[in-house]
């Protein structure tokens, strides 16, 4: 019997060499969504438990990266989701280095904040295709939606930014 | 919105936030993986609970109103 077919029958032994084979791309797509790498751990962990959970509606003909990758990204969205309510950055996140003082450091500390302030199906979206500059038909297969939807989260998500962005400069401007 | 305007936010969002350089998993996690599994034990079975409701509601009409069977079943 196939790998494939052993896995879609609960085979474990099939369902570890899967995990192994996969488990690289999968922590690989995580993180560039929730740019934190123990998140993106244990985040890879819950995406092929629901994979094992969901194993009878694999279709052995079928793709499992890209069916694993579909729940990777439903599992980083739903983290999203509920991370969101706590706005504090996470400590691994990757800035870029300034060679000037107080006020670039302001600026970017605005950026982060709207950044993190995006909700989720925005800031997924704005991560992969701003951040990471992923193409809209990946982005669009992984999250199960159509490149257009892609598109016009993109330009929402710009949209929600710039907004917050000037009135976290007004902000700064009163203090 | 034009394509420039997300040109620009894009150079303005990596002034700040970088994109993931090191995208490589440091340690194997199939034994993370192995301890949920037998942690969490895969349910076997589960009723939703309206199905509940349902059949809790269709015994209470067949208990209180048991001139109700012979109808139900001419509709099965």
């Amino acid at each position: 019997m196939e790998l494939l077919e052993r896995f879609a029958t609960g085979d474990l032994e099939a369902f570890e060499v899967l995990f192994r084979q996969h488990q690289k791309e999968v922590y690989g797509w995580i993180v560039r969504i929730v740019r934190d790498t123990g998140i993106a751990e244990d985040l890879t962990v819950e995406t092929f438990w629901r994979i094992y959970k969901h194993r009878a509606q694999f279709r052995p003909d079928g793709n499992f990266r890209a069916w694993a990758r579909r729940i990777a990204t439903n599992a980083a969205l739903d983290h999203l989701r509920h991370a969101r309510q706590e706005t504090t950055l996470p400590e691994s996140l990757p800035c870029v280095p300034s060679p000037d003082g107080a006020v670039s450091r302001e600026t970017r500390d605005s950026i982060n904040r709207a950044f993190h302030e995006l909700p989720a199906k925005y800031r997924l979206v704005a991560s992969l295709a701003l951040v990471e500059e992923e193409s809209y038909a990946d982005i669009a297969q992984a999250a199960g939606i159509s490149a257009a939807l892609v598109k016009v989260r993109v330009f929402r998500a710009v949209r929600i930014l710039r907004k917050k962005l000037q009135s976290l400069r007004a902000e700064v401007a009163t203090k | 919105m034009t394509n420039e305007e997300i040109k620009n936010m894009k150079e303005l969002l990596n002034q700040a936030v970088a994109p993931v350089s090191d995208t490589a998993l440091r340690r194997d996690l199939w034994p993370q993986m192995l301890s949920k599994l037998n942690e969490q034990p895969l349910p076997v079975f589960r009723v939703p609970w309206f199905d509940w409701a349902l059949a809790a509601i269709l015994s209470a009409v067949l208990i209180f109103f048991p001139g109700s069977i012979p109808a139900l079943l001419y509709h099965l």
